[in-house]
């Protein structure tokens, strides 16, 4: 599949967005959310930000941006439309929220409550995000069980190692945060490793003759293209570029997603410069999140490439 | 709304004869001459002459080779939207813009409420929709409804496009809903079949096998040289056979 850099940026983003913003509003309904109201600005500036700035992005891939208003309307049957209704209503939630706590330094009575409902929505979004994803049943690569909890999970470790740099910034960290991270970052590496094996054991799941109707007639392989260019679906559907390098790129964007950010972390407790550690484990997320999701895109192999002599 | 209607009234689709069709791209043009100025227009292609052309087209030939050596053939495969009765292309879609009709099956496509996100293509196991990068739209098959139902057509045009065109008549248009109909009739009597039938998908076109080699025994290369080797028989065959010695050199 043709990993389009606004789907990448905006499931990276929106992705660590919603994940900074879980662990916030579980810190919060837990009661053990540092109070102050600068950092609170900060931090739920940066979550909003990303989830803001990755939604936007995954307009611009649309060919009409002006009418993405439409696409909250078919939630009963499309994972797209409800990512774009969960998307739009845990601004509510996560709004009251940012203003009690940035506003008024309210963090007690209601607004825990409130800040459970966020966290329980953005975990809901970012499933959704998966779904779309998982429910397409042409796409072996992510027609996974997998699919949507990786997902949450990825985006629970990029959400933890920003909050580590966030408390460094503001001189609150802690080794129960870093503790948390560690263990979100470790739980992802396992779950990612685990969706890549279970990949590489699944094929493209149907064959040549299924495609074309005419099974046990002989073999079957393309003489003639039906075009003498590239058309949309063979560019969108059967991107192949550097798919022979992905042993290498899961290696690196393992080290740069996990790896690093947890050495990085631990280097962070004991030395004088926690800042710059804290920031070097970030950069790196940044890095390796990117190269991770454009993997997801270019490894899945879409079943119509079949009509193009994928078999061969 | 890309809730799938429960049952349609009817089920218009094509039927394709891989039997006859002879790969002649002759559907692929009527198609796209039609569908620039109909129901889907405009069907832009960028820089068609040039490096490297871009556009949507609906229907698409490929040419295969079924069989191995001397009981090969070739199969010219046309591919287009096969109408599906339960299509992912709409459930998929966001906005409404895909949907099904109730009243005759067809899938169609909003260009007007389209947001150009792509997914129902990512979803269509046959490669039926094409984004169109001028429209911002996706265009896909609509079995030519601006033609089917169009009474300042005369009746005979009354059909798709690309089954107007097709030389050989491997193309037929109709109700599969209703057995009755001819191409209902000629799905039963040739064994048609459906695409991909795995996924559940329910497609209404229906293609027809290729029909099994008459001449299996006569196309043998072994066959072929026994014809020509056979000069020892009449004075007139063996100067034809000297002649050819004598020139080949």
């Amino acid at each position: 599949m043709h990993p389009a850099y606004s789907v990448i940026l905006f499931t990276t983003a929106s992705g660590a967005g919603y994940g900074l913003l879980m662990l916030l509003s579980l810190a919060c309904f837990m009661g053990v959310l540092p109070e102050s109201q600068v950092y609170g600005f900060v931090s739920m500036a940066l979550s909003l930000g990303l989830i803001t700035v990755g939604l936007l992005s995954s307009m611009a891939h649309l060919g009409h941006p002006e009418r993405s208003w439409r696409a909250v309307s078919q939630w009963r049957t499309s994972w797209l439309s409800r990512e774009g209704v969960f998307a739009i209503v845990t601004y509510v939630p996560a709004g009251i929220f940012g203003i009690s706590w940035v506003f008024f330094g309210k963090l007690d009575g209601f607004v825990p409550y409130v800040a459970l409902l966020t966290a329980i929505l953005s975990v809901v979004t970012v499933y959704c995000t998966g779904m779309i994803y998982a429910s397409l049943r042409t796409i072996s690569a992510w027609n996974q069980k997998m699919t949507a909890p990786n997902y949450i999970i990825i985006a629970l470790a990029s959400g933890a190692i920003l909050q580590v740099l966030l408390l460094t910034i503001f001189d609150q960290i802690n080794t129960s945060s870093i503790g948390l991270a560690l263990m979100l970052a470790a739980t992802a590496l396992v779950a990612k490793w685990l969706y890549w094996v279970k990949i590489d054991r699944t094929s493209i799941g149907y064959t040549v003759e299924q495609a074309i109707g005419l099974k046990g007639q002989g073999k079957i392989r393309q003489i003639e293209p039906a075009h003498t260019q590239p058309n949309y679906v063979m560019r969108e559907m059967g991107y192949a570029v550097a798919r022979k390098h992905s042993r290498q790129m899961r290696m690196l964007s393992t080290l740069l997603c996990f790896i690093v950010p947890s050495v990085c972390m631990v280097l962070s407790l004991g030395m004088a410069e926690p800042l710059f550690f804290a920031s070097v484990a970030t950069a790196s997320l940044a890095v390796g999140l990117v190269m991770e999701r454009w993997l997801f895109f270019a490894e899945a192999v879409h079943v119509v490439t079949l009509y193009y002599g994928s078999s061969q | 709304m890309t809730s799938l209607p429960a049952t349609t009234k009817k089920k218009l689709g094509l039927v394709i004869d891989l039997d006859t069709c002879v790969g002649c791209q002759g559907c692929v043009t009527s198609c796209k001459e039609w569908n620039t100025s109909g129901y889907s227009a405009p069907l832009t292609d960028i820089d068609p002459y040039g490096q490297d052309p871009q556009g949507a087209w609906l229907n698409r030939v490929h040419g295969f080779e079924l069989g191995e050596g001397l009981e090969s053939r070739t199969v010219h495969f046309p591919r287009s939207c096969l109408h599906c009765e339960e299509p992912a292309c709409v459930t998929v879609c966001p906005t409404g813009a895909s949907y099904k009709r109730e009243e005759d099956g067809i899938v169609l496509v909003n260009p007007d409420t389209c947001i150009g996100c792509k997914l129902c293509s990512w979803a269509c196991p046959y490669g039926a929709r094409e984004y169109d990068p001028s429209h911002g739209v996706m265009k896909k098959c609509t079995l030519c409804v601006d033609r089917i139902y169009n009474e300042n057509l005369e009746p005979e045009d009354r059909q798709p496009a690309c089954v107007r065109a097709c030389p050989t008549g491997a193309r037929h248009f109709g109700d599969l809903g209703d057995p009755e109909s001819d191409v209902s009739q000629l799905v039963a009597e040739r064994e048609g079949f459906n695409l991909l039938e795995e996924f559940g998908y329910k497609p209404v076109n229906k293609y027809l096998p290729p029909r099994k080699r008459r001449d299996a025994v006569t196309s043998q290369p072994a066959a072929l040289k026994e014809t020509v080797g056979a000069s020892d028989g009449t004075k007139t065959e063996k100067f034809f056979a000297w002649a050819d010695r004598k020139l080949s050199r």
